[in-house]
């Protein structure tokens, strides 16, 4: 069982330890300073509350005030919108089904601009679906998902050690524009197990002038997303628009892995990245110049890096458990420009590599090549 | 003020702001802002506000007094919000004994919907969406706030008041004594101390809603002070701390 003591946190000198996805993410999230973590059982996330419920109390995490196991997922998520009005660094962690019942708070912190992370371990749906791994929550995260037009960041991981930096990453970005971070895994990395050094981070500074309960004689704070006004509420979606352009302007980020010189690009991400990562070593192997565009955030998505590709004529194809999201983005960014294959896998488990290669090589040299 | 002539959430909220000023409570109070007729609060409290999904307060006010339990939280309620959509949140905030306040308007009937069934309508009464009144046997009978969270072993406070006079039994009779509005704010300030003391307290106000009830506001008063208190009778369901006897 893992525990994290003083020689395995940012308190003192790291020390490999053997994790599974979700205590990983609870653990990076205690070192990134988490403050309140309410949350409910669901399979397969379940671990990332059993494991903060262990270390709730440990006096090495001074800054862990709050651990609460909640009566639905929207009695978490709410506890999360009130604990983070105050100005803590505040997450949960569920699966697709408790994600679903979660946006509509989502929607309202995205309105009121109160930022907090969810972790979402994408299983397979819809409906209780099966626990097997599937990004058929991609668009739900990335599109808004609740009511009104928004956006969330999406933080996306492919290995254990990159899941356990992303609540560090999503905290700031939360609190940079007040507004929800999901982190998007998936069962297969909630469960895999690998041995990783915890990220060792600085302390998060985040801006809390805006948080309710400063107590200071003559200002108030109100965090509202309800204006009957017409025009005031234009402007405070306009105010809103701004920001989510700004995220799409500052916030891409991907991994370029041998795409350099590319005959074809892979895009993947997650558990798929992984065997993403070995089609185009064996295709590298075997002649074939492929490489993999990585997002690691999923939205904003990396338009920037797609259209140099695109520009390029590099045809692209792209590998998901669904039947088809991030290769919505990818295809608007080829514009018709370039070829875009798509390999689109559902039902909780994942591709073999021989589809992705053959769907890669038909992409490359036409149906009777190759 | 956005309330109709007549309806109490205006009264209610003045009674609130004086007994937050009364105990000194003001820096330190963070209200929540219910989806119904109060979710305008912040428009008239000078205190902190957060706004709630429909039904979420309690575990809004979870959330900030966990993590800041130096501040005082509240909300206001409707019966709609309180008893339907958000009761497994109000249920289950009394059941941990949050040290939180829960003031909830009971006017029978959705308010700021324009009158459609609460799970407080009475057997009878006619809303828009118990055309031919409420049924027993098809929408089921009112349900007890009071009672039932009175029956939760975490909660401290559960009191059920009036801000509804008693009958006027001559046309120039105020239509509020100040008595009844007096022990309203006593029973406020009650709830705020027993928070204060650590405990979970719950208050539901007798209101009237004569728009949606299509009555005069004089037969709306009426009609509250006689037939509402009947079915949800007023006093004290609990106090564990005994703060009416202080």
């Amino acid at each position: 069982m893992a525990t994290l003591d003083a020689s395995k946190s940012k308190y003192s000198n790291n020390e490999k330890m053997f994790l599974e996805g979700n205590e990983a993410l609870a653990y990076g999230a205690i070192n990134a300073g988490l403050n309140a973590f309410f949350g409910y059982p669901i399979t397969p996330s379940s671990e990332v509350l059993e494991t903060l419920a262990k270390e709730f109390g440990n006096p090495l995490y001074p800054n862990f005030k709050v651990f609460l196991q909640a009566s639905s997922e929207l009695e978490a998520a709410n506890m999360l919108l009130g604990a983070a009005a105050t100005g803590a660094l505040a997450m949960t962690a569920t699966s697709s089904p408790g994600f679903s019942l979660m946006q509509e708070t989502i929607s309202y912190a995205a309105g009121m601009e109160i930022p907090f992370v969810v972790a979402d371990a994408n299983r397979a749906g819809p409906g209780l679906g099966s626990l097997g791994p599937e990004q058929g929550d991609m668009w739900k995260a990335s599109k808004g998902g609740g009511h009104g037009d928004y956006r969330c960041i999406v933080l996306s991981a492919h290995t254990v050690a990159e899941l356990a930096q992303t609540p560090f990453l999503a905290f700031r970005l939360a609190f940079k524009y007040r507004n929800p971070v999901i982190i998007l895994y998936d069962s297969y990395l909630a469960k895999l197990k690998e041995g990783i050094d915890l990220p060792t981070v600085e302390d998060l500074m985040v801006d809390r002038s805006w948080t309710v309960g400063q107590q200071n004689e003559g200002s108030r704070q109100i965090l509202n997303s309800l204006n009957l006004e017409p025009d005031v509420h234009e402007d405070h979606e306009a105010h809103l628009q701004e920001k989510f352009r700004a995220m799409l302007e500052h916030e891409q980020r991907a991994e370029e892995y041998l795409t350099d010189d590319a005959e074809v690009i892979l895009v993947a991400y997650g558990i798929l990245a992984r065997l993403a990562k070995k089609v185009v070593n064996k295709a590298r192997g075997e002649g074939l110049k492929a490489g993999l565009l990585r997002p690691i955030i999923l939205w904003p998505p990396p338009m920037t890096l797609l259209e140099k590709y695109v520009d390029r004529e590099t045809p692209l194809l792209v590998v998901e458990l669904n039947a088809g999201q991030l290769y919505e983005d990818v295809k608007q960014a080829a514009s018709r420009r370039v070829d875009v294959g798509f390999v689109g896998h559902l039902g909780g488990s994942v591709p073999n590599i021989g589809t992705v290669e053959s769907k890669m090589r038909r992409l490359v040299y036409g149906r009777t090549g190759g | 003020m956005h309330y109709c002539p007549g309806c109490e959430h205006g009264l209610l909220t003045r009674l609130v702001a004086s007994a937050l000023d009364s105990l000194k409570l003001r820096k330190q109070a963070v209200m929540i802002d219910s989806v119904g007729c109060s979710v305008l609060a912040y428009k008239y409290l000078n205190i902190d506000h957060i706004q709630a999904p429909h039904g979420r307060a309690p575990a809004v006010m979870t959330g900030v007094k966990r993590f800041r339990p130096d501040l005082l939280v509240f909300s206001v309620q409707g019966d709609g919000d309180a008893l339907a959509i958000g009761l497994a949140e109000l249920i289950h905030a009394a059941s941990r004994g949050e040290s939180i306040t829960t003031f909830v308007v009971n006017n029978a009937v959705y308010g700021m919907t324009g009158g459609q069934m609460a799970p407080t309508t009475l057997l009878g009464q006619v809303t828009k969406t118990t055309p031919a009144g409420r049924q027993a046997a098809i929408q089921g009978r009112p349900i007890d706030g009071a009672k039932l969270v009175a029956s939760i072993d975490g909660a401290s406070y559960v009191r059920r008041a009036s801000l509804v006079p008693k009958p006027i039994t001559s046309s120039d009779e105020p239509m509020f004594k100040q008595q009844e509005v007096e022990d309203a704010k006593q029973v406020i300030e009650n709830a705020f101390k027993v928070q204060l003391m650590g405990g979970f307290s719950y208050v539901e106000f007798i209101s009237t809603c004569w728009v949606n009830w299509k009555m005069s506001i004089k037969q709306a008063k009426i009609f509250a002070s006689t037939q509402l208190v009947k079915q949800f009778p007023l006093g004290t369901y609990k106090d564990v701390f005994g703060v009416e006897d202080k």
